[in-house]
């Protein structure tokens, strides 16, 4: 799954720039690559192999440290596609808050040093199938739409903070407001689950630790 | 061949300072401490009020033997040290200290949220330290860590979006360049809290749980000696540093002063700067420790909400003086 959300993310980045990139009348070669290309390229390949570790090491917190590489290496293609505050943003949201959150849970659950014999899932082939099905079609798109576009990498930087900006509170204003509705209901529903978790916990079995007020009665 | 020797010197002042300035605030440390205690500190080293102590210690640690537990996960705990310290060094070289483009690193389009996500990537050296150890001690320090980071980044972020809203734009140097006197009571609510915020972060005291050394001796950092626990240490005052440096920029004008902006501007970034690391210390000696979950109120029920407010009022007052 993994694969496929860096591709989607991916994928995302290039709509983003392609809106102010001109399709160029002397359109570049494949066969003579700049070195920004030849970066790109091998950023990429460091990246994928990096999510090919996440989703098949049996140690659970080296697989979240390998999504760290993963997400940074994405971090990096923003940059050299001059993305730069949507590359911030990535490192900001979800090297530097994600992953604490998934670090946080595996040491809650005391994430053992050394393999987790169950690390594995039976459902790996389905995985695999939508997420190469999934990959395939946001390559295909992705090929499809920007076929001829290419990234004036001299001229002025095309996702700078005010480029994305103007981008996202212009154009996209609807579906950023929809996300942020989204996300809204998503908290909205944490609070209500938790807390019925927690009225239900408090009813059944008084005894068990839960919340920090407990621990504040016990002190 | 000029831009080449210019990025080189600009990288090495940088790291001139990211070894000095650290170093500098232990000793003051050192002796501010020792003074408010009634004590005199370090005298011996170096012969003059024992300016030396700090080399002395680094020369004592670097002869220390480098133990890993036989438990811990060998790579990722001698890995740590370098995650948590290398981001504080990348953030220093966004700081501008003076007016101009050439008294900053180097000029970060979004130098807001570049530098406020490198920061975060710092944590992840005391999350890796306190699960690679194999000790409880360490695990709970981690633990205490991630929670804390959870809760604080977000009033941080928000009052530093605040600035960004007033300034109208995200990079550094330009929210120094667009800074009014008047900013700063305008902004004042946002400074403290940021300020506040940012302590926690650091896993300073009265902030300093996931260290307390006298419940859980020192947490993430149990098993460590030698030099990886120096570099440990130099991380926290690096990120002192940081703090302060980010703090005076967003916050308190930057090189701005009442008078010689032109030429001696890096001089007042220096001296807010020096000032802000003076109240860090002094808050350590002031404070008790919070507990965990007092430290998890104050940042939901106070610190996210008067970023919020700060917000609106900066909102409010951008729109009417439009």
């Amino acid at each position: 799954m993994t694969l496929s959300t860096a591709m989607a993310t991916a994928a995302h980045t290039m709509t983003s720039t392609a809106h102010t990139t001109t399709a160029a009348a002397d359109t570049p070669g494949f066969l003579s690559p700049t070195g920004v290309e030849i970066a790109f390229l091998l950023v990429g390949l460091v990246t994928f192999g990096a999510a090919i570790v996440t989703v098949t090491t049996r140690q659970l917190v080296h697989a979240a440290l390998w999504l760290v590489a993963t997400l940074g290496g994405l971090a990096v293609e923003y940059l050299l596609l001059t993305a730069e505050f949507i590359a911030w943003v990535q490192v900001l949201i979800y090297v530097g808050s994600v992953v604490v959150l998934l670090l946080f849970g595996l040491m809650l659950t005391k994430a053992p040093i050394g393999r987790s014999p169950d690390a594995d899932s039976g459902n790996r082939w389905a995985a695999l199938t939508v997420a190469v099905a999934s990959a395939a079609a946001l390559i295909w798109v992705v090929v499809d739409a920007f076929r001829t576009t290419w990234i004036d990498l001299d001229g002025a930087a095309a996702g700078s903070t005010e480029v994305t900006g103007k981008a996202l509170f212009q154009n996209w204003v609807l579906p950023f407001e929809a996300l942020s509705v989204l996300l809204l209901a998503a908290l909205v529903g944490a609070i209500v689950l938790s807390r019925k978790a927690k009225a239900d916990a408090a009813a059944t079995s008084a005894s068990r630790p839960g919340g920090r007020s407990e621990k504040e009665g016990a002190r | 061949m000029n831009d080449v020797l210019d990025v080189t010197l600009r990288l090495l002042v940088v790291f001139v300072v990211f070894l000095t300035f650290p170093l500098i605030i232990g000793q003051t440390e050192h002796k501010v401490m020792a003074h408010m205690q009634g004590r005199l500190g370090p005298m011996y080293a170096g012969g003059f009020h024992g300016w030396a102590q700090l080399v002395a210690d680094g020369v004592k640690f670097a002869q220390k033997e480098d133990v890993v537990p036989a438990g811990a996960d060998r790579r990722i705990f001698q890995l740590a040290p370098a995650v948590a310290l290398l981001p504080y060094l990348l953030v220093l070289l966004a700081i501008p200290i003076g007016p101009g483009e050439g008294a900053v690193g180097e000029v970060v389009d979004a130098g807001v949220f570049f530098v406020l996500a490198v920061m975060g990537v710092g944590v992840l050296g005391s999350l890796m330290a306190g699960w690679a150890s194999a000790n409880k001690f360490s695990l709970l320090g981690g633990l205490r860590t991630a929670a804390q980071l959870l809760a604080y980044e977000l009033p941080m972020l928000l009052a530093a979006a605040s600035v960004a809203m007033a300034a109208g734009t995200v990079s550094l140097p330009g929210i120094l360049d667009a800074f009014e006197w008047w900013w700063l009571p305008w902004q004042i609510v946002g400074a403290i809290v940021f300020f506040v915020a940012g302590l926690a972060e650091l896993q300073r005291p009265p902030f300093d749980m996931p260290v307390a050394d006298s419940e859980i001796i020192f947490g993430a950092y149990t098993e460590y000696t030698g030099l990886r626990f120096a570099l440990f240490l130099l991380a926290e005052y690096a990120g002192i540093v940081v703090l302060c440096g980010l703090t005076t920029v967003l916050f308190l004008g930057g090189w701005h002063g009442p008078w010689g902006a032109d030429g001696l501007g890096w001089v007042w970034t220096l001296l807010k700067t020096a000032i802000l690391a003076f109240v860090v210390i002094w808050l350590r000696v002031t404070y008790p420790r919070l507990r965990e979950d007092q430290l998890q109120k104050l940042s939901w029920t106070l610190l996210v909400p008067l970023s919020l407010a700060q917000i609106a009022l900066t909102g409010v007052v951008k729109v009417v003086i439009q």
